[in-house]
């Protein structure tokens, strides 16, 4: 690991504001991905800025019927909270179903948003990665990609977004609310906040350097049956090879939203309108000019299976 | 190296200097001369209480927690597996929860109260999930062990205290200690010996089930 300096300051505006002057500079809150990069020197940062004194910790209602959720609440915290079970089931059945107790001990609602890729290839020093050496080229494309994405991929990249809560997120249209060093505050639409890599894979949310997350509020409930369906190839403590986040409606509507399949969570809202027709006929136009690589192919016919797994398990 | 006291030069600083080395002989001659801030390591001071007793160091901002403990507090039952957060050997109790003590940084840790494998019971008045251990065999080579006897503790506080799991059937029910329940929220501590059985059987006893 690089050596760094560090702080911790107390409040949002202190800790943006000692990012955006200090070279090099990042924020650590959790820091269970983050470390985990510094070791393999993926991430070099001079200066650590110590979130964890910003007090932004609590899960509090939304004057909308909502709520807002505090940057720093722990993935533990958000998916054991009484009003995120009964209300919104399905972010605390993708949180459940992420990573292991130790680490939902630690990680945050924010930082979990902005964890990295496991792509086997960025991870691998000794190859190509223009995510992790901009213009070093894939070695992904050509190499080993049965995890890696089927849609919404690039030349320069064919990375997945690896994180459940997101997908949740997603089907929920959470948005995401940031401050920057001068005080400036941004609303963004989760599903604005990651961008497709096209030939920056580099650059992969909304934020501009600098930007603090400070909470993510939820709309007021849907209702519906919440169900978050996960297939990996172990039964715990695994990335999601596909995941399905849905809310089904009694008379059959609803949303959804896939993950392990694409560089951000997969949701088309022009394919939910065939929910009540069953899973092919949404999965036929949310994979859409999908380019599978011959290892991953068989991800679209998982996709389709789950979400039939899902829509069963609703209507049961 | 300075005379610390700490154990000055370990063997992944030897690798990863000489690998460091290696690296430095192919960039291009012009970045040599310039010595980043980066090399510089930064030491701070860092109040921890560390199984009941207040620990003061004074540490490079790199150590980890885990490191902290081993190698400066020489507090050497949290084991040093992956390092990455993968195996849970480390398992430590921070502030009432387990966490993974190799990622995270010792510096973050001001004031928190940290409970160890060695502060959970010493041979002689063992904690009862450590006997349970011992009871039901819950270990071949014994290196998981002491994360695994960690992460136990705080499993079945974490069902106490009404946090659900992947497995728990009805989100709005109080989870229950079952067997599927204490697999699922031991899944990030992992047993290359596979002692499993053994290590659900003894967590279970403590739990005040029939195992």
């Amino acid at each position: 690991m690089k050596s760094f300096t560090y702080e911790r300051p107390s409040s949002p505006a202190e800790a943006a504001a000692a990012v955006a002057r200090t070279p090099n500079a990042k924020f650590i809150a959790g820091g269970t991905n983050l470390l985990d990069l510094m070791k393999l020197q993926i991430e070099t940062p001079a200066h650590l800025v110590d979130v964890n004194a910003l007090g932004l910790d609590t899960i509090e209602p939304t004057p909308e019927g909502g709520l807002r959720v505090g940057a720093l609440v722990r993935n533990t915290d958000l998916a054991a909270d009484a009003r995120v079970r009964k209300d919104y089931g399905v972010l605390s059945r993708a949180l459940l179903a992420g990573a292991s107790g130790q680490l939902r001990n630690k990680a945050t609602t924010a930082g979990n948003l902005l964890q990295r890729t496991r792509c086997p290839y960025f991870y691998d020093t000794a190859q190509a990665c223009n995510k992790r050496q901009p213009g070093s080229g894939c070695s992904a494309l050509d190499g080993i990609s049965r995890q890696l994405a089927v849609i919404g991929a690039s030349e320069a990249c064919i990375a997945t977004h690896p994180g459940d809560m997101a997908v949740a997120m997603r089907v929920l249209d959470a948005t995401v609310e940031t401050v920057d060093a001068k005080g400036g505050t941004r609303k963004i639409a989760i599903a604005d906040f990651h961008r497709l890599p096209g030939d920056t894979p580099q650059i992969e949310t909304a934020l501009k350097p600098g930007d603090l997350i400070t909470a993510v509020t939820l709309p007021k409930p849907l209702g519906g049956t919440h169900i978050y369906r996960k297939v990996r190839d172990r039964a715990s403590y695994a990335y999601a090879l596909v995941s399905v986040a849905a809310v089904v409606q009694p008379d059959g509507s609803g949303r959804v939203a896939f993950g392990g399949v694409a560089p951000k969570p997969w949701r088309v809202e022009a394919a939910e309108t065939d929910m009540a027709r069953g899973a092919k006929a949404v999965t036929d136009k949310a994979f859409a000019g999908a380019k599978p690589t011959h290892e991953n192919a068989y991800k679209l016919k998982l996709a389709e299976r789950t979400l039939m797994a899902a829509i069963t398990e609703a209507r049961a | 190296m300075t005379g610390s006291g700490d154990f000055d030069l370990n063997r992944r600083e030897l690798v990863a200097g000489g690998s460091a080395a290696a690296a430095l002989t192919s960039l291009p001659r012009g970045a040599h001369a310039e010595t980043t801030p980066m090399d510089r390591p930064t030491r701070m001071k860092v109040s921890l209480t560390v199984n009941g007793q207040h620990r003061d160091l004074e540490l490079d901002t790199r150590t980890s927690l885990l490191d902290a403990a081993r190698e400066h507090l020489h507090l050497t039952g949290s084991k040093k597996g992956c390092d990455h957060g993968q195996c849970g050997a480390c398992t430590m109790i921070v502030d009432g929860r387990r966490i993974n003590a190799c990622l995270t940084l010792a510096v973050m840790h001001q004031g928190a109260e940290i409970t160890t494998i060695e502060g959970l019971g010493q041979p002689d008045t063992l904690h009862p999930m450590q006997a349970a251990f011992v009871k039901h065999d819950g270990y071949q080579c014994g290196y998981c062990t002491p994360g695994q006897i960690c992460s136990g503790v705080a499993v079945l506080a974490e069902i106490k205290a009404g946090i659900p799991s992947h497995v728990t059937a009805d989100l709005n029910a109080a989870s229950q200690v079952t067997e599927a329940e204490i697999r699922e929220r031991m899944s990030g501590n992992i047993c290359r010996c596979g002692a499993y059985s053994n290590i659900v059987e003894a967590i279970t006893e403590v739990a005040g089930r029939p195992a």
